[in-house]
């Protein structure tokens, strides 16, 4: 059986620093060509998907 | 017992070969081979020596015995959960899961099949007894045994053949496109790819397809969540997926438009070819427990 979280945004990769957030981590990163790698980086470490909220705002999301 | 003989192993061999008749080893590759093949021929010999026996015993008055066909009513129900277990078992190894939905109906049919064993053996050795009572020679049982048994495994075998999603739906190619992150197939958004390396992917190698239902029943049929696995499972299995566990970006999804319950998919495969993915849809099965028929007001629109 598999057991683990799912269907939870994992992290955020953020180009914009006026963002908070209690519960998930945030990467704040520079420029978009970080944000494509930091966001792959976190994504094939947990296994998880990348999606763009475009608002500057990566969400890393375990399905 | 003696006279019996000739009855019983013409309907065992008849037994057999129904059961040989129905395995299909195709492009699904299931039941596997070699070992799925050999316990399922196995199995399908006891369901027709049960079968073969089931007359003899009742003329000689082994009333007894008929008991033993509730014993293998149990048997085959076993193989119904057998299957279903090994199935269970092996879902997580796949990139794109076959669902329960799937998994339950290849269950169905192989329990269905020894059934249909065992019909076969028993019409077959009747029809030889009754040949005998009215004191036909051997010759003419044989034959008798033989034009009942065709018969008899023809008739079920077009029974128990599934329907296929060609028939209830026409499928055609159908285009990628992207709005921002999101993935489109013919307007209809399927998920949200963050990645633009993804995305060029998708561009440069995606092949999708519609499928549009050709009736009401049909469009409930295909909204079913275990019937879109199925298609998606089918689809990565026979092209060939071009995923890895740590790329969901690639994840063939069946989403549906909810204006016209049109399904459309895309799929990224090992082989870009949009008129394999249409074949390997059409050929999709239509699962037993996914069939709808709405009536009423639906029904009329």
């Amino acid at each position: 059986m598999d057991l683990g979280i799912k269907e939870n945004i994992i992290a955020l990769v953020s180009l914009n620093r006026n963002i908070t957030s209690a519960s998930v981590p945030i990467f704040f990163v520079d420029n978009e060509e970080k944000q494509e790698e930091t966001a792959l980086l976190i994504a094939k470490i947990t296994m998880g998907m990348v999606h763009d909220l475009r608002n500057g705002v990566y969400a890393i999301v375990k399905h | 017992m003696e006279n019996h003989m000739l009855s019983i192993i013409v309907s065992i061999f008849i037994g057999v070969l129904s059961r040989a008749y129905m395995m299909k080893i195709d492009h699904r590759q299931y039941p596997s081979y070699p070992q799925g093949f050999l316990s399922h021929i196995t199995l399908g010999l006891i369901a027709a020596s049960l079968g073969a026996v089931a007359i003899p015993a009742l003329s000689a008055k082994e009333f007894g015995a008929v008991t033993f066909l509730s014993l293998a009513a149990q048997q085959f129900r076993d193989v119904r959960n057998m299957e279903r277990q090994s199935l269970d078992n092996i879902e997580p190894t796949e990139l794109v899961p076959r669902g329960t939905a799937y998994i339950e109906d290849i269950a169905k049919a192989f329990e269905a099949r020894n059934y249909m064993v065992m019909l076969t053996s028993l019409l077959t050795s009747l029809s030889m007894n009754v040949a005998r009572f009215l004191r036909a020679n051997k010759e003419i049982q044989v034959i008798i045994g033989f034009v009942i048994g065709f018969l008899v495994m023809s008739i079920l075998k077009r029974f128990l053949t599934r329907q296929l999603i060609e028939e209830i739906a026409e499928v055609r190619p159908a285009k990628i496109s992207f709005d921002g992150p999101l993935l489109m197939v013919n307007d209809v958004i399927i998920m949200n790819i963050g990645l633009k390396a993804s995305r060029k992917i998708y561009e440069e190698r995606g092949i999708a397809v519609e499928i549009i239902p050709k009736n009401p029943s049909a469009s409930s049929t295909l909204s079913n969540i275990g019937q879109r696995q199925a298609i998606q499972h089918q689809a990565a299995t026979q092209l060939g997926i071009r995923k890895d566990i740590d790329e969901p970006d690639f994840t063939p999804l069946a989403r549906r438009n909810p204006h016209n319950g049109n399904l459309v998919m895309a799929l990224i495969a090992m082989e870009p070819n949009v008129e394999l993915l249409v074949n390997v849809v059409n050929k999709t099965p239509v699962l037993e427990t996914c069939k709808r028929k709405p009536r009423g007001k639906y029904l009329k629109e």
